[in-house]
């Protein structure tokens, strides 16, 4: 029986977003980083990984390149490049 | 760790409410099973075959989840497993302080075990950016716009905390995503409270206030140090803790958002917002005084 | 083991039988006593469920909506304008596909206002995609419960039951009811398994959005179970009766059809009425019958047609209206028969007892008098022309 739609747990990663990105993406520099994790905690996507200093990276297929994460580093250690 | 509002949802870029939905949910855990009103949240994260929730999730209608999560709760009662998961119900302003109410009164007036959070955008966004009863004084929408007979929205916000204390519930709190870590802890500790909790977190809007994206968080940030949306909290009606600041002029959080700027040449408008932020100022004592910080 | 007691008692007995988890309650005339004895079964101890004073109807239904899909049998009833108010989320519900059973107790909408009874707040809603039982009298009430819960939560089904119930007539009137025992009630009720539920578990997302690539599926899908429904729902009229011992065709009631001449067709409790002055008639000589209309979503097409084809003159009685077009029952009849070879000569439409103007032998008589081989179109029985001389200036 094809009944209600229902959809499966976290199916949203099958949309790669990062599609979306025209102008800048953020560049991890992993030189000043103390690890706050402001960055993770700000991405609006979620897309930003790291655990020890200097280890965050984000996954630019989600990254939608709205720069909150360069804004809110304390140590400037991520900044907005032109796009590729 | 893997978010519990998975990437690939297709919120705006720079969506405030996008970082706040996965710092509620991130802080309230996989046992947690949420309830949503119409609006941009189910809209950008449910677009069927997609789903960005690793949780239990039910979308119904515009102004029943504090409803359906009060039917939510009750089955668990029922099934004796309310102590072990977490019921959230979650709207926008317009979700919440219009259509919204009537459910949500219902639902604090029974102490239903259920945190509710607002995200509050100050609008009717997923519909274009309409008034609602959270625009604040003198904001530009569709539906108040701002013209020769006009200066935009002519009321102020509702005051939903107060609502809220009014109704006795437990826990009561505002947060903003320009404070994350304080957002998250107030999520945390909402859940160690028994009974109906009432969180209303301010999410700019990049679209509907027309600003960049990439300033969302200073906006967040701006919003409370300029004391025009306090962070405060309530345990059982008495005001246990605020965020204090060192009080920056409105005009520095109205100037970055085009649904203010016909506003910016006008000393007297101004002096009227000014006002409002004063007044939160000193009714909730916001101001640092003596270097002292809570 | 019989008893003599109120319908509303009667109805909440039965629930308390199906022991739903969940149950919520806002107060409307005439479900009221309903809601009440309920209430006081689980103040008593006697129901083991989770009792919400919701803060109107639109909070009933959603309350309901959000335990049925935490896998939680849940119940509620209403009437009228809390039937109306509850509007989107009823239809929400059968989208969902939400298993749910919700006693409404017919009752006329505003306005003007009107407590007593007529179908049009059930008739209203007749689009939502729930099935919807007539009741009679309270006995087939009580069992139309029962079926109602097995259908609902049947995993071929997944759609909400309404069971009607004419308001003041059965909520409110006195009759002899057979209860069953909870053993039997178990044996014919299984316990509630959700095909899909809200469990941290085994996450899902329910209520999504369906762009136009995807919405369309989902109507066929409710439109297609309701069709199947149709050769269920007489399956578990059988079932019903080796349990419980009482045998119901399920979709629709011949009620001295077989060489009838003329035949009335309606719905609930009126059927009763209609019935006494069938067996003075027939006693009389006169080759009377009547249709009665039990299941009336899914529309049992097929089983009218059998039951009215050779039929020369049928007699709809509409107790609600589709105002600025035909009778909804009488406008489904006749749709049944279009482009059939065989089909009655004349089928008459008949408007009677709104808003609990009562429906008496007088009326019947006066409707079989008017069921002639003209055909009457929405004709309202029992009208008071001094009231339509009424002059507002």
């Amino acid at each position: 029986m094809f009944g209600p739609l229902i959809s499966k747990p976290g199916s949203s990663r099958n949309n790669k977003t990062g599609s979306w990105r025209i102008e800048s993406r953020p560049k991890f520099l992993q030189k000043n980083c103390i690890a706050c994790k402001m960055c993770i905690l700000i991405c609006p996507e979620g897309c930003i990984e790291g655990a020890e200093k200097n280890t965050y990276h984000c996954d630019y297929t989600y990254c939608k390149g709205c720069g909150n994460c360069a804004v809110i580093c304390p140590k400037k250690d991520i900044e907005m490049e032109k796009e590729k | 760790m893997k978010h519990l509002l998975a990437s690939g949802h297709t919120a705006c870029s720079g969506c405030g409410q996008a970082i706040a939905a996965r710092l509620v949910i991130d802080a309230a855990g996989k046992n947690t099973i949420v309830t949503n009103n119409t609006g941009c949240l189910e809209v950008f994260t449910t677009k069927y075959p997609e789903s960005a929730w690793e949780v239990p999730f039910i979308h119904s209608l515009f102004e029943n989840a504090a409803a359906v999560a009060s039917g939510v709760e009750a089955a668990l009662k029922y099934l004796g497993k309310k102590d072990s998961i977490n019921v959230i119900a979650e709207a926008g302003d317009g979700g919440t302080a219009d259509i919204g109410l009537q459910a949500l009164s219902g639902m604090w007036e029974r102490g239903h075990d259920i945190l509710y959070v607002c995200y509050d955008n100050e609008a009717y966004m997923n519909t274009g950016v309409q008034r609602s009863g959270l625009t604040p004084f003198h904001a530009i929408t569709t539906t108040s716009p701002s013209g020769s007979q006009s200066q935009g929205n002519i009321r102020p916000k509702k005051p939903m905390p107060e609502i809220a204390n009014a109704h006795g519930i437990p826990y009561v709190a505002t947060a903003s995503v320009g404070f994350p870590q304080d957002l998250q802890r107030k999520v945390k500790k909402a859940f160690s409270i028994k009974g109906p909790k009432y969180i209303q977190i301010h999410v700019p809007c990049p679209l509907g206030w027309r600003h960049e994206p990439i300033l969302t968080f200073q906006i967040a940030k701006l919003v409370v140090e300029t004391g025009l949306f306090p962070l405060i909290e309530y345990d059982n009606g008495q005001l246990t803790g605020r965020k204090q600041i060192t009080p920056k002029p409105v005009e520095e959080y109205l100037k970055v958002q085009a649904r203010f700027k016909h506003l910016l040449n006008n000393p007297g408008e101004l002096q009227l917002i000014q006002d409002i932020a004063d007044n939160n100022i000193r009714k909730y004592g916001l101001k640092i005084e003596n270097k002292e910080q809570s | 083991m019989k008893h003599f007691l109120e319908g509303s008692r009667a109805v909440a007995e039965v629930v308390k039988l199906c022991r739903p988890g969940v149950i919520s309650a806002y107060p409307i005339t005439p479900q009221t006593h309903i809601v009440e004895e309920l209430a006081q079964f689980v103040a008593n101890g006697e129901l083991n469920s989770q009792f919400v004073n919701v803060e109107s109807e639109h909070s009933a239904a959603s309350v309901v909506l959000g335990a049925a899909a935490t896998g939680v049998r849940a119940y509620t009833a209403t009437s009228s304008q809390g039937l109306l108010l509850m509007g989107e989320v009823i239809f929400n519900i059968a989208g969902l596909r939400l298993p749910l059973v919700l006693t409404c107790a017919n009752r006329a909408v505003s306005a003007p206002i009107n407590i007593w009874n007529d179908q049009q707040d059930s008739v209203s809603l007749r689009d939502s995609g729930w099935v919807q039982f007539y009741a009679e009298n309270m006995q087939e009430l009580v069992d139309l419960h029962l079926i109602a819960y097995r259908l609902s939560e049947d995993k071929s089904v997944m759609l909400p039951v309404m069971v009607c119930m004419d308001g003041y007539i059965l909520t409110h009137g006195i009759e002899t009811v057979d209860l069953p025992s909870q053993e039997q009630v178990n044996k014919f009720l299984p316990e509630y398994k959700a095909l899909y539920k809200l469990d941290p578990a085994d996450p899902v997302t329910m209520g999504v959005l369906a762009d136009p690539e995807t919405y369309m599926e989902t109507r066929y899908a409710i439109q297609k179970t309701l069709k199947d429904t149709l050769g269920l729902i007489p399956k578990l009229h059988a079932d019903f009766s080796k349990v419980f011992g009482r045998t119901y065709q399920g979709l629709i009631e011949e009620y001295r059809t077989k060489d009838a001449e003329r035949v009335i067709v309606a719905m609930g409790s009126v059927c009763g009425t209609i019935k006494e002055v069938v067996d003075e008639l027939r006693a009389k000589g006169k080759k009377i019958g009547l249709l009665r209309i039990i299941t009336y979503r899914p529309f049992p097409c097929q089983a009218i047609y059998e039951a009215l084809k050779g039929i020369p003159k049928v007699a709809v009685v509409d107790r609600a209206l589709s105002l600025g077009s035909y009778a909804p029952l009488a406008g489904e009849i006749k749709a049944v028969f279009f482009g059939k070879k065989k089909k009655p000569q004349v089928i008459s439409s008949f408007i009677a007892g709104l808003g609990g103007r009562d429906v008496t032998r007088h009326s019947i008589k006066e409707i079989i008098r008017l069921l002639t081989a003209t055909e009457k179109i929405g004709e309202f029985i029992d009208l008071k022309p001094e009231l339509l001389k009424e002059n507002y200036s």
